[in-house]
């Protein structure tokens, strides 16, 4: 199986290759010629890419990280411990690139730091700024622990076990807070913004959708590391989470459907134009399909099924955000905006960083845990630091990359 | 608080304010159509008729409420102004404007966002904006803004048939420091959906309750937590006693 992985690898180290020198070219560019030497930003157009999927859909995507360990740590979930660790490392690195991509749309990136002492709070910027700040710190706090466990530094790691809850605590409350904000960004835009997507609901619809798409990264991520590290999957976790997206999904369109309908914004929907049709997209791939998918208990069994979904889910919502971002000032603006390839070559150097980030991470770190007998969870669960440092880092079963083939 | 009044009717496209403005903030003389980092100002034609663009001045200022780090702010005199040694380059008072007025200097890799600033430099010693000061048709004029409302009115009433009965600026995005008239022609020439209220609220209503949904949210998160625990304890409890059957047959 380790020459079949090789051979698959391979195509994928080449294309990673090219993105990140294609990245390290366009970084040389951004800095030497300005944003508007590398992107096709302007006046009109202010925010492209950058923001609208490093930023957007980084934070959405990272949301796995806060939806699992609140579900572990504060509800007490024993079953979804295996992927709470993924998930925190996802929503890790999710914010390094957040940041990162920052590094690149700030006009003065040097002055990052400005909204930590220079305050205007009713800016909802200002409130974004100070949670990527402090869910980082929170999210560097929750990492070391895996780092402190790898080192075998028992004292750090007794304390940053003893730490776990509270972190867990912050991580909800600022997460809760972050997606949200990234929706109320746009409340100051009622003029500008296309009535299929303005509403004083984007906050509320932000969260939401985020925590359905941390839902799905789970699934999807524990499907991907299955195949790159032969682990067994947690079906019964996939399933679950698969239960819990479609719950949240229906959430989701019921009140985006609702504020729609009384808003009277569908019959913006016809004539159908491109706002339409990109709508349309967006609720069919993102919302339908995945809750179509997610609720039949007979995909819910299928790893291959739940893999593909998950897909769907987090496409539609890059799409959302994309429309939030992009399409839906386009349409209304009437200038249209096209990313410059500098643009798309920073965004996927960034994500390739990302998951090479991700990949040594799980490599190197004791992030995948050895699977815990139902017996041992409530111990666990109450003593969370002895029992894992006891355990010993044994390779997992090579029990499938199609493990649900039943 | 001062402000400027346009008359589109007695506008005669001379352009003087453009070359006043360009001249009092040392920017370059090329001429553009559009605003641009190096045009606060511009003189559009709308069929044979001048309308001024430039920043509106709003009294409740969307790109300051929206400044992450309050590099924009509006003076007590009125003016709506931007400091560069505070601005991060985040664009998000760009994409909050609802007049879609400040610039960016996209080529520069220490950029600045760019706009009139009502000549704040200038009202600060009592006198009135350049444009104001060099227009020799009275189309541009500079005043307190009640004084200016009333002016308006009055042209309006004395000639209604060459005036919209309207003054632009007074409702819209909750008001502005600049105001406009003109012939319905050029009230057509505006975007129709700038809302005519002010905007800053929108986001407000909702940051100012940040302080106690946390307070809510965080409660809730420790309850639900404590009542999970406690019934655990209790399972685990029940178990040792060999009470809860449920439990015990579950391991």
């Amino acid at each position: 199986m380790n020459r079949i992985l090789a051979r698959m690898a391979s195509p994928w180290r080449v294309l990673g290759l090219i993105c990140l020198i294609a990245g390290a070219y366009a970084t040389v560019l951004r800095f030497t010629r300005g944003l508007g030497g590398v992107t096709h930003l302007s006046d009109t157009f202010p925010w492209g890419l950058w923001v609208g999927f490093d930023v957007l859909c980084g934070v959405g995507l990272a949301a796995g990280g806060f939806t699992v360990s609140a579900i572990v740590y504060v509800l007490g979930i024993e079953k979804y411990r295996p992927v709470a660790r993924p998930a925190v490392l996802t929503a890790f690195i999710g914010y390094l690139l957040v940041v990162g991509g920052l590094m690149f749309d700030l006009g003065r990136p040097w002055r990052i730091w400005h909204p930590m002492v220079m305050w205007n709070p009713h800016s909802v910027m200002f409130e974004v700024a100070w949670c990527v700040t402090l869910y980082t710190i929170v999210l560097t706090a929750e990492i070391s622990i895996m780092v402190f466990e790898r080192l075998r530094w028992m004292r750090a790691t007794h304390i940053a076990h003893k730490a776990t809850f509270p972190l867990t605590i912050m991580a909800v409350l600022l997460s809760m807070l972050h997606q949200s904000s990234l929706g109320s960004l746009f409340l100051i835009v009622p003029g500008r913004l296309h009535e299929l997507w303005y509403t004083p609901f984007l906050p509320l619809l932000f969260f939401t959708s985020a925590v359905a798409v941390g839902l799905s990264m789970v699934i999807f991520e524990s499907n991907l590391s299955a195949r790159a590290f032969g682990r067994a999957l947690e079906l019964d976790v996939q399933e679950g989470a698969a239960k819990l997206a479609a719950i949240v999904l229906c959430i989701y369109l019921i009140i985006r459907g609702t504020d729609l309908i009384r808003r009277g914004a569908l019959a913006a929907l016809w004539p159908l134009d491109r706002a339409g049709i990109m709508f349309l997209i967006e609720i069919t791939v993102g919302f339908i399909i995945p809750i179509l998918l997610f609720s039949n208990p007979r995909v819910r069994r299928n790893t291959r099924w739940l893999y593909h979904a998950s897909q769907l889910m987090v496409l539609g919502f890059v799409i959302n955000r994309l429309n939030v971002a992009v399409t839906g000032f386009e349409v209304v603006t009437g200038k249209t905006y096209v990313p410059a390839w500098t643009e798309i070559a920073v965004t996927l150097m960034l994500v390739t960083i990302g998951v090479i980030a991700f990949y040594l991470a799980a490599k190197y770190l004791p992030v995948f845990e050895p699977d815990t007998t139902s017996g041992e969870r409530f111990q666990a669960w109450r003593f969370t630091g002895a029992n894992r440092l006891a355990a010993p880092r044994t390779p997992a079963g090579l029990r499938g990359i199609d493990g649900g083939g039943d | 608080m001062y402000g400027i009044l346009f008359d589109a009717n007695l506008c005669i496209g001379c352009g003087s304010c453009v070359e006043a403005c360009k001249e009092e903030n040392k920017l370059p003389a090329s001429k553009s159509d559009v605003l641009s980092a190096t045009d606060y100002t511009i003189v559009q034609e709308v069929g044979d008729q001048y309308l001024r663009r430039m920043c509106m001045h709003c009294l409740e200022p969307s790109c300051a409420s929206a400044c992450p780090v309050g590099a924009l702010h509006k003076t007590p005199e009125g003016p709506v102004v931007y400091e560069y040694e505070r601005c991060i380059g985040c664009r998000y008072c760009m994409v909050a404007c609802p007049f879609g007025v400040p610039r960016y200097e996209w080529a520069s890799v220490t950029p600045r966002v760019r706009k009139c600033q009502l000549c704040a430099h200038r009202l600060k010693e009592g006198r009135p904006t350049a444009c104001a000061e060099v227009c020799p048709a009275e189309a541009t004029m500079f005043g307190k803004r009640p004084d200016l409302l009333a002016l308006a009115w009055k042209r309006i009433a004395a000639d209604p048939e060459h005036y919209a009965q309207r003054v632009y600026g007074t409702q819209e995005a909750g008001g502005t420091s600049v105001l406009i008239i003109g012939p319905q022609e050029i009230m057509a020439a505006f975007d129709a959906r700038i809302p005519m209220e002010s905007l800053p609220h929108k986001t407000w209503v909702v940051l100012s309750q940040i302080p106690s949904a946390v307070a809510a949210a965080g409660a809730g998160l420790l309850a639900v937590n404590w009542i999970i625990r406690r019934r655990m304890a209790l399972a685990q409890n029940g178990k040792l006693n060999g009470t809860d059957e449920q439990k015990g047959a579950e391991s």
